[in-house]
């Protein structure tokens, strides 16, 4: 199959999330959350109790890939980065490093200035996160390991019981 | 591209519903979120015209139980059916890991089924997938109407190679989660071998 599958692991995750923390307080912001390309949340942090981060994960990607198309149609890589603004709450979506976007979620305590040069920050020490995971996977599959993973054990039961 | 996240021991997979325009993919994903229980969905998410047609997708977030210790999650999403919505459909394929194709049993559909079967082959080439190694399994819908084609035509035209297949009346229920079933069974069978490949 196309490329590799996204996986996480307990180190880069600690990292990811420490990241994400310190965006969010730099930047003042509400929420601050990370999503695979594919709409798939890798991380979340801030005022995310009553936030549906699953749905809006999706939808950012959803998002991204549309204003992608658009980018195509224009001769123009990406737009690397989206804004949107509301009443209440603004939206600030980055690409970082291609594969993972970024989303800060802020209201009148920050600013789009603010928010900007925190995530330019950030933006580089999560790429650089993400390249040591990517490395990792390689050399993880290279090696053939995969020690504790959940399938290599897996049957026809499991599967089922999934079902209830 | 599934998420295998060691961290939070979450694993997380996309299997997206497509067909023709009007087959009954959202059908099958409404009928999906209206018999699991609360605890195990989330929203379903529908960017839809005001006439109820599927503009961009329909998201609807699974969460299955656990493998191994291993939360499962599936995250659903239909394609827009109709013919000028290509670029959508495109983007929705990205990452797939498994695809159900839903066809309209009706005999004035039988062309659009072909065509939209034609079409997912392309768009996924373009995503550097091979239809033929994706998982994948067909859904013949809408069995409940008088003027459909028998069934071992539909096979014939749709299902060459005699992968999975099920009947199904998505209106009522019949054949949906079988169809869920078996398609997640493909795509946790592939993670595995993907696994064991290294
Ligand atoms: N009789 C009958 N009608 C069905 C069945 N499944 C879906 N329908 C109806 O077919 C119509 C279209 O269904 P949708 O699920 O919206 O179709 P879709 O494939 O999502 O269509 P697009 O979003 O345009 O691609 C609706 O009126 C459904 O109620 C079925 O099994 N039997
Ligand atoms: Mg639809």
């Amino acid at each position: 199959m196309l490329g590799s599958d996204l996986v996480m692991y307990d180190e880069e995750f600690k990292l990811i999330d420490a990241e994400l923390q310190r965006l969010l307080q730099q930047a003042n912001a509400k929420v601050v959350f990370l999503v695979d390309k594919n709409g798939q949340l890798i991380a979340a942090t801030g005022e995310t109790e009553n936030l549906d981060t699953t749905s809006l994960a999706s939808l950012t990607a959803g998002n991204i890939a549309a204003t992608g198309g658009m980018a195509k149609l224009l001769g123009e890589k990406e737009f690397s980065i989206l804004f949107h603004e509301g009443a209440r709450d603004n939206i600030h979506i980055s690409i970082i490093g291609q594969r993972v976007i970024l989303v800060v979620i802020f209201d009148q305590r920050s600013s789009l200035g603010l928010v900007r040069l925190r995530v330019k920050k950030s933006a580089e020490a999560l790429g650089s996160i993400f390249s040591q995971l990517l490395q990792k996977v390689e050399t993880e599959k290279g090696s053939g390991k995969s020690a504790d993973s959940p399938f290599a054990e897996i049957t026809d039961e499991d599967i089922d019981k999934l079902f209830g | 591209m599934s998420f295998i996240n060691y961290s939070s021991r979450e694993i997380n997979c996309k299997i997206v519903f497509y067909g023709p325009g009007l087959c009954g993919k959202t059908t099958n994903l409404q009928w999906i979120y209206k018999k699991t229980n609360p605890d195990s969905k989330g929203k379903m998410i529908s960017l839809a015209t005001e006439t109820e047609r599927t503009l961009f997708f329909d998201f609807l977030p699974l969460a299955l139980g656990e493998i191994r210790g291993f939360k499962t999650r599936f995250h659903l999403y239909t394609v827009p059916g109709q013919v000028f919505y290509d670029a959508s459909r495109k983007l929705i394929l990205k990452g797939v890991d498994g695809v159900v194709f839903v066809a309209d049993s009706q005999v004035e559909r039988m062309e659009a089924n072909i065509e939209s079967m034609e079409n997912l082959r392309i768009n996924l080439a373009e995503q550097g997938y091979n239809l033929d190694k994706v998982p994948f399994i067909i859904q013949y819908n809408k069995r409940d109407l008088p003027n459909v084609v028998p069934l071992e035509e539909m096979k014939k035209a749709l299902n060459p190679r005699g992968l999975p297949d099920y009947e199904a009346i998505a209106t009522d229920g019949t054949g949906v989660f079988d169809t869920l079933k078996a398609i997640a069974k493909l795509v946790i069978m592939e993670l595995k071998k993907g696994q064991e490949g290294g």
